[in-house]
């Protein structure tokens, strides 16, 4: 395999974003006729990775060869012209246009009076039937299958006569028959020489396909192997290895009684027969990877997402949460994954966001106190030591931790019995995110009950004193504080 | 659209400075192009000035205002209501019935009656955004036609004339029992009672919330649907009023009563800085706007601009005073972060 030069090398590039490093002195090659695969953990750093490879980002530093020549992509389309293609989880199809339209966008054979059709039909038909796939060409994309419009789009790739294919998470919503024949496909393309970066959290696939692997861990590159060579452990081992030093570990405080059980609840296509409880004064951490369904679960009890089956107990008497005024009476607070999207109203004032959902405390008969309005955000402003220039600065203006700590102050205030906390200290500083720790630990101490959804493992064994994981919509590991290591949490979260 | 504007740049943005002052006060730029537009006016006509012609104006806005604060209020939660003008004209051409039925009943009473019409017609529209989820543009122009349709279906293509009417029911915009006429009256109590709603009110909050932002809304437990019918009843409710001031301020209802007013109260709006995707606005701003609209129809009489060329220029000083208004407004948001660094 080394005989030959790389088809692409990436040499001691480092990318960050505000502050935060994304990547630190990443080397990656990648060789013609090989499937590579890119492991790590959420936001160990193969988006940012792929996204350089592809053009859609310039790295801060480092160097790019493309057949052993240096080069730079300034945009995707400049990548695309030089044979690099990618594939995402979710495909980009226009769901209106027919498969060859589709394949051929932008790049459509010209005839005398425009497009000409018959010769964009017969390409597109050839290369289907390269694939082995027995679609017409003129089946509108939004009629196909998931898997079958990944097809569609390496078909794309084909067209452009790709030498680097680059497929990020592709099998996360295919049937074990899809998976199969993709497999089949992406071999058949391996062996007449395109190089193939392949990512995938499910490690059973990467052994039956990969012929090498790289494994990136907090934007560091750590090994490349030959995926003969190693094993389950090896790998879990490599991605999660890393001291928990730096974390705020919870304080031990004594468990009340249970406050919310939760028996065979499941959403429709999200997740199902799940069962748990928390207790009083408790941090249950719940881990797993990006898709599990942990946020649906929590959307599930705030009653975004009401659940379709099972129940829900809470001190003991079963309730009905079907949307989220339910679940705030009830003195469930939900803090969302997504602070922008759905924590804060960022062209509103601190204030106002803080009150917004207990503004009924603030009014009489509808009318407001902006007076208390605003000594109550203050306050809570001050204890969560928000850094801003007073409750009337806009949201938009803070900082992303600052922003969260709005949030935080924004869901106390409904001084709920149940916090859920949607990745609470994702993107924030290392200053905020120890705030946040001492926060969470304070709370559980004056007896709330926290469900802590974190994709990062070491918050998850720092903060909590039970870990429940879950992967593809099922609760697949409950472990004691004492029990729990990041490789038993791995392995759960990964391998069926 | 400090939504879009990269984290890091908005962070730490000192308070104080000229500049930092007139950006947190949005309506500058519709003020200096007024200013502009006033003073090319007077050079050209020094009658513009006089108070006869200002209260001309300001009695020619005076439903316009009513109507576009309706509008703000939906146009912030991400609507619109294309079916003010048949709104008002139908309540304008039902209550006129009414009075000219009843003639010995105090006028006073047409005021009520006008806004539970027009918040009936205004809840329909409601019904069908909020529950039945129809797009607030499709929806609103589908009842625009249906409500004007109405006012023939009612009237038999009939009109209203001022002699049939009785005689107290045009003082209910004309008198001027406080000093100035009433119309300028209901239109500055409107003004009031819109300010406190969203400024003051929980109703008031929960419309900008869910204009902003509907995803953190619902999840600060806003009710999305009440807040959005509750709009489109309350703009019902406004031209309910404004149709039967209209109807006692011309003492005619027509069957073309409001045509195309519509679009008035969008431009005020727009003019007067709301936002047209939703989330902002502010009832000076809509004031304001409302006010160049007013200025500008009638500068275009005091300048002697040919009748043919006035709705052309009418619609280039609009799109001028938009233009004008953002680039200020961005110029000062540039000018007051580089004085950051």
């Amino acid at each position: 395999m080394t005989d030959k030069p790389a088809v692409i090398q990436v040499q001691h590039v480092s990318k960050s974003f505000g502050g935060v490093q994304a990547l630190k002195d990443v080397n990656f090659e990648i060789f013609p006729g090989e499937v590579h695969a890119l492991l790590g953990e959420n936001g160990a750093g193969k988006s940012t990775l792929i996204k350089i490879i592809t053009g859609v980002q310039q790295p801060d530093r480092g160097q790019l060869f493309l057949d052993g020549q240096p080069t730079h992509f300034t945009s995707p389309r400049e990548a695309q012209t030089q044979g690099i293609a990618a594939i995402y989880q979710e495909p980009s199809l226009f769901p209106d246009l027919d498969i060859a339209e589709n394949i051929l966008v932008g790049r459509q054979p010209a005839g005398r009076w425009g497009v000409n059709w018959k010769q964009m039909y017969q390409e597109a038909g050839a290369l289907l039937k390269l694939l082995g796939l027995s679609l017409d060409p003129r089946t509108k994309a939004r009629e196909l299958s998931v898997a079958q419009q990944q097809l569609v789009e390496i078909a794309r790739a084909l067209s452009i006569n790709a030498k680097v294919l680059i497929m990020d998470e592709p099998t996360s919503s295919l049937t074990q028959g899809e998976v199969d024949e993709l497999f089949t496909i992406v071999r058949q393309l391996r062996a007449t020489g395109t190089a193939i970066v392949f990512i995938s959290h499910r490690l059973e696939e990467l052994f039956s396909l990969a012929d090498r692997v790289t494994i990136l861990r907090d934007g560091s590159f750590i090994d490349t192997r030959p995926m003969a060579d190693v094993t389950t452990e090896e790998l879990i081992r490599m991605m999660v290895g890393r001291s928990l030093d730096q974390l705020f570990p919870k304080q031990t405080v004594p468990v009340g009684k249970v406050v919310l059980e939760v028996e065979h609840l499941g959403v429709e296509g999200s997740f199902s027969d799940l069962s748990f409880e928390l207790r009083q004064g408790e941090i249950v951490g719940m881990a797993g990877l990006i898709g599990a369904g942990r946020t649906n679960l929590a959307r599930a009890l705030f009653g975004t997402e009401p659940a379709t089956t099972g129940t829900i107990k809470l001190d003991g008497k079963v309730v009905t949460i079907k949307n989220p005024q339910t679940a705030l009476a009830l003195g469930i607070g939900y803090v969302p994954e997504d602070r922008k999207e759905h924590g804060l109203v960022l062209a509103m004032s601190i204030a106002e966001n803080v009150t917004l959902p207990v503004l009924a405390k603030f009014a009489t008969l509808g009318w407001l106190n902006v007076k208390g309005e605003r000594q109550t955000a203050s306050e809570a402003s001050r204890q969560l030591e928000v850094k801003m220039t007073g409750v009337a600065q806009k949201a938009g203006q803070l900082s992303g931790g600052n922003q969260q700590k709005v949030v935080l102050a924004k869901w106390l205030g409904t001084k709920p019995r149940v916090l859920i906390l949607d990745e609470p200290t994702r993107g924030i500083d290392v200053g905020t995110k120890a705030a946040v720790h001492h926060l969470m630990s304070s709370l559980a101490a004056e007896g709330m009950a926290i469900l802590m959804i974190s994709s990062e493992l070491p918050e998850v064994l720092g903060m909590s004193d039970r870990i429940l994981v879950m992967r593809g919509g099922r609760l697949t590991g409950h472990f004691s504080r004492a029990e729990a290591t990041p490789e038993k949490l791995m392995a759960a979260a990964t391998t069926a | 659209m400090i939504t879009q504007e990269p984290e890091a740049k908005v962070a730490r943005r000192p308070q104080g400075g000229l500049g930092q002052t007139l950006v947190k006060f949005r309506e500058v730029g519709i003020i200096a192009f007024i200013v502009v537009l006033a003073t090319l006016v007077t050079l050209r006509n020094p009658n513009f000035l006089s108070l006869d012609n200002f209260q001309d104006i300001v009695l020619n806005i005076s439903i316009l205002v009513i109507v576009a604060l309706a509008q703000t209020m939906v146009i912030i939660t991400r609507g619109i209501d294309l079916s003010v003008g048949s709104m008002i004209g139908l309540t304008a051409m039902m209550v006129s019935y009414f009075v000219v039925a009843f003639p010995g009943l105090p006028p006073l009473l047409a005021l009520p009656l006008g806004m539970a019409l027009g918040a009936v017609l205004g809840s329909i529209n409601g019904l069908i955004i909020a529950v039945g989820g129809v797009p607030p543009i499709i929806a609103t122009l589908g009842t625009l036609s249906i409500y004007r349709g109405l006012i023939f279906f009612y009237s038999q293509g009939k009109w209203i004339n001022a002699f049939e009417m009785p005689s107290g029911f045009p003082e209910l915009s004309k008198g001027t029992p406080l000093g100035i006429p009433n119309l300028i009256l209901f239109a500055l109590l409107v003004i009031i009672a819109v300010y406190y709603f969203l400024r003051f009110s929980r109703r008031g909050r929960d419309i900008y919330a869910v204009g902003s932002n509907p995803d953190a809304a619902r999840f600060a437990g806003i009710r999305i649907q009440q807040t959005v019918f509750r709009v489109y009843m309350i703009s019902g409710l406004l031209c309910g009023l404004a149709g039967v001031l209209w109807a006692s301020r011309f003492e005619a209802a027509q069957t073309n009563t409001a045509l195309g007013f519509e679009l008035q109260t969008v431009a005020a709006s727009v003019v007067g800085g709301v936002n047209i995707f939703g989330g902002s606005g502010s009832v000076l701003g809509v004031i304001l706007g409302a006010f160049l609209l007013g200025i500008i129809n009638n500068s275009l009489t005091l300048v002697q601009i040919s009748p043919f060329w006035q709705l052309a220029a009418q619609g280039l000083l609009i799109l001028l005073a938009v233009i004008v208004d953002s680039t200020i407004l961005r110029r000062l948001q540039r000018f007051s972060s580089r004085k950051d660094r």
